[in-house]
């Protein structure tokens, strides 16, 4: 019994180990900054959502892309808590005021527009570095295994959040990111009867989770924050993919 | 009563040339100027002045006859530059000196020539040293100012004027030599008085009467009777620091503490002058003689010690103290204005660290990229949609508060594209919209919000926006431009919602 016990406390050490070695740590405080996900959070490993590494979004088609920046921006509201955050891009088309009612300050926000892909992650990475910035969001068109090795190391360090919106048609292989999501908008429902266009809604497919569950989930932007969907069991899919 | 030396350079602007392109010392060439629309010589050549073109001179006439003739164009305000530079240089003859344009320049040298030995081999020094770097000079020392340049430019072999002789010297000079206006000039000239000893000693009134206060002024002047000063130059502050050590020291934190009293003494004096450092050079001298330097820069002007701090500690390392550091100079040869509210930025943007790292990591996108790659944006009060926003400086708080009331996409096209709908009902949205050759049926639509032009800044048609949803879920703004009426409305799309 005694023995069965140890075993089980000495694993999950060597869990702990593993984790951190891969660049997580466990979250320090208690009051870490929850963004409201809900049920995904069991996908994550130690329960929360991973601060201080590298999140790549997934998106092929503009409609995606601007699913994908109101997730990141609602993700964004909660992470801030105040502090500044970089948005590189190759030219601004982000509307700063819709930013607000994702619960991001709009003038707390930085935007870069860098002249092309090397720039932009050039910039990333240092924006990745600076630990006064709460987090750093960089659209790129191409991001390679070496660049993503790059920019976890710089997080690694620094504590920082990144978020790389990966605008891409082509399938992408690995990269050393510690998750890679692919968000797509999905039919709003009004409430029962009334006419005209709900709150956002968005299909979040957690492709690829280091130490975690993937997972698929009907999330909604509402005015208390995201709003998981609950009203079927949660597909979990082993992530295939897409080739669009 | 002082001395003083004025410098006559009268090939200003051919001697610079010939010092930047030196190339030029075989080919006969002008500088010149646009004068009542056509182009006046404004110097020349020494070859070009050897076949008889000078000052004055309309440039079509010189160049026809000499063809082989090269042109330069005069850059405004080049000449004041250069006199300025020039004194500037001059400052290691004496403590006081200052441009006299056009062509001079007045060094007021009281106390000063004994320490070259007297005062011939001092004005040889000043015209020895400026012929060494390309100029043409004639140099002559007075008791006043208006003898010293009227000597200069229109004396003798005899160019020192003993003390109080200006008087004497000056009787054989023509009346040029005074500093007249032309007309009083040409008066002069007209009643027959070609040296200034004809009418120097003629009763004041008699003079004022004729030819008017100013001739009166300038004698006085040039006689010393009338104290004139030269607007001494105000040569650029110097930014550096230094600390002797009463013992040699050697070890790195001496060090780390040398560097960071000198910083913040040199930061308090930067935010005196209300300027930032571009660059820094930490200077230490050995007991054995020797002296190292570590050098930094930076993309903008800074003045806080922790960054400055923070840029010279890798280089720290570089120094060998050897038998021990007696003396640790600091200085900042490159600075540029920096106001003070720029300090502010990292008070406002928040963060939680002082945001020095902030400062540095824009300062380094800023050098990569330029700064108009970094934008920040504060609310406007526009309803229209481009104008709901503008952008700001780093340090900028915003007025209003953000909006967030109506629904705004997430994207936002730069230019609204056109879209074909069907829209069978006015007012009403579209059944459905044709969007870069892809049809997307209409699903659900909340509006119209309409959003009128300021009239008072542009003046445009209306438009009447929808958020739409197509069967897939994708969100759109569109919204229609102007009424319904005699023409075909126009469609566009503005947006994409999240």
């Amino acid at each position: 019994m005694t023995k069965t016990l140890f075993n089980k406390i000495r694993f999950q050490q060597l869990q702990e180990e593993l984790l951190q070695l891969q660049g997580l740590r466990a979250p320090l405080d208690a009051a870490l900054p929850d963004p409201g996900l809900g049920i995904i959070n069991q996908s994550f490993p130690h329960g929360a959502f991973p601060v201080g590494a590298v999140h790549e979004l997934l998106s092929s088609t503009a409609e995606e892309a601007a699913a994908t920046a109101g997730f990141i921006a609602g993700i964004l509201g909660t992470l801030l808590r105040g502090g500044s955050c970089l948005w590189v891009s190759g030219h601004r088309n982000i509307f700063p005021p819709a930013l607000s009612s994702f619960g991001v300050v709009p003038d707390q926000v930085i935007f870069v527009e860098a002249p092309d892909n090397r720039k932009a992650l050039w910039t990333i990475e240092e924006g990745l570095k600076c630990e006064s910035l709460a987090a750093v969001v960089g659209e790129v068109r191409e991001l390679t295994f070496t660049a993503s090795r790059r920019l976890q190391l710089a997080v690694e360090k620094s504590r920082v959040t990144g978020f790389i919106h990966h605008r891409t048609n082509c399938i992408t292989g690995n990269l050393a990111c510690v998750s890679r999501w692919r968000i797509s908008p999905l039919t709003s429902d009004p409430p029962e009867g009334l006419p005209g266009v709900g709150f956002p809604g968005w299909n979040v497919e957690l492709c690829k989770i280091r130490n975690g569950k993937p997972g698929v989930w009907r999330v909604q932007w509402t005015h208390q924050g995201f709003c998981v969907r609950t009203d079927h069991a949660p597909e979990i899919t082993i992530p295939v993919k897409k080739a669009v | 009563m002082g001395r003083y030396l004025s410098i006559w350079l009268p090939a200003l602007l051919s001697d610079r040339l010939l010092r930047l392109r030196p190339e030029l010392g075989k080919i006969p060439f002008i500088v010149v100027v646009p004068e009542r629309g056509r182009l006046v010589v404004k110097a020349a050549g020494p070859l070009a002045v050897k076949k008889g073109i000078v000052r004055g001179m309309v440039a079509a006439d010189a160049s026809a006859m000499l063809p082989e003739l090269r042109l330069f164009h005069y850059k405004p305000a080049t000449e004041e530059r250069l006199l300025k530079g020039l004194a500037e240089w001059c400052l290691r003859f004496t403590p006081v000196a200052s441009a006299d344009p056009p062509e001079g320049i007045v060094l007021d040298i009281s106390g000063c020539p004994h320490l070259w030995g007297g005062e011939p081999p001092y004005l040889d020094a000043i015209t020895g040293s400026l012929k060494k770097n390309g100029y043409h000079s004639r140099a002559a020392i007075a008791d006043t100012v208006g003898a010293a340049w009227a000597m200069a430019r229109f004396g003798g072999k005899d160019l020192i004027v003993a003390p109080q002789q200006q008087q004497e010297a000056l009787q054989l000079l023509p009346p040029a030599a005074l500093r007249l206006e032309p007309p009083v000039q040409e008066r002069l000239q007209k009643l027959g008085f070609n040296h200034i000893g004809s009418f120097i000693s003629m009763p004041a009134t008699v003079l004022r009467r004729r030819f008017g206060q100013e001739l009166l002024t300038r004698i006085a002047q040039a006689l010393g009777h009338l104290q004139e000063r030269p607007l001494p130059l105000q040569p650029a502050p110097v930014f550096r620091e230094q600390l002797p050590c009463a013992e040699p020291v050697h070890t790195r934190t001496a060090i780390d503490i040398a560097l960071e009293t000198l910083l913040q003494q040199l930061c308090h004096g930067l935010q005196q002058a209300g300027k930032g450092l571009r660059s820094a050079v930490f200077k230490i001298d050995t007991v054995d003689g020797g002296s190292q330097e570590i050098f930094i820069g930076t993309n903008r002007p800074v003045r806080n010690t922790a960054h400055l701090l923070k840029l010279f500690e890798p280089k720290i390392t570089t120094i060998v103290p050897g038998m021990g550091i007696e003396m640790f100079t600091l200085e900042a040869p490159a600075v540029e204005a920096l106001s003070g509210r720029q300090e502010a930025i990292w008070n406002t943007l928040g963060g939680t660290d002082t945001g020095t790292e902030l400062a540095g990591l824009l300062d380094r996108i800023a050098g990569r990229m330029g700064d108009a790659a970094i934008k920040r944006y504060l609310p406007a009060e526009h309803y229209w949609p481009e104008r709901s926003f503008m952008p700001a400086g780093l340090f900028e708080k915003a007025v209003t508060a953000w909006r967030s009331d109506r629904p705004r996409p997430v994207y936002l096209l730069p230019k609204p594209e056109p879209v074909i709908v069907a829209a069978p009902i006015p007012d009403y949205p579209p059944l459905l919209f044709r969007y870069r050759g892809k049809v997307h049926n209409i699903a659900k639509a909340d509006g119209p919000e309409r959003i009128e032009q300021e009239w008072w800044l542009e003046q445009n048609q209306v438009r009447d926006y929808y958020v739409v949803e197509d069967e897939e879920g994708s969100r759109y703004w569109l919204f229609r431009a102007g009424h319904y009426g005699a023409e075909k409305p126009q469609w566009f799309l503005h947006g994409f919602f999240a």
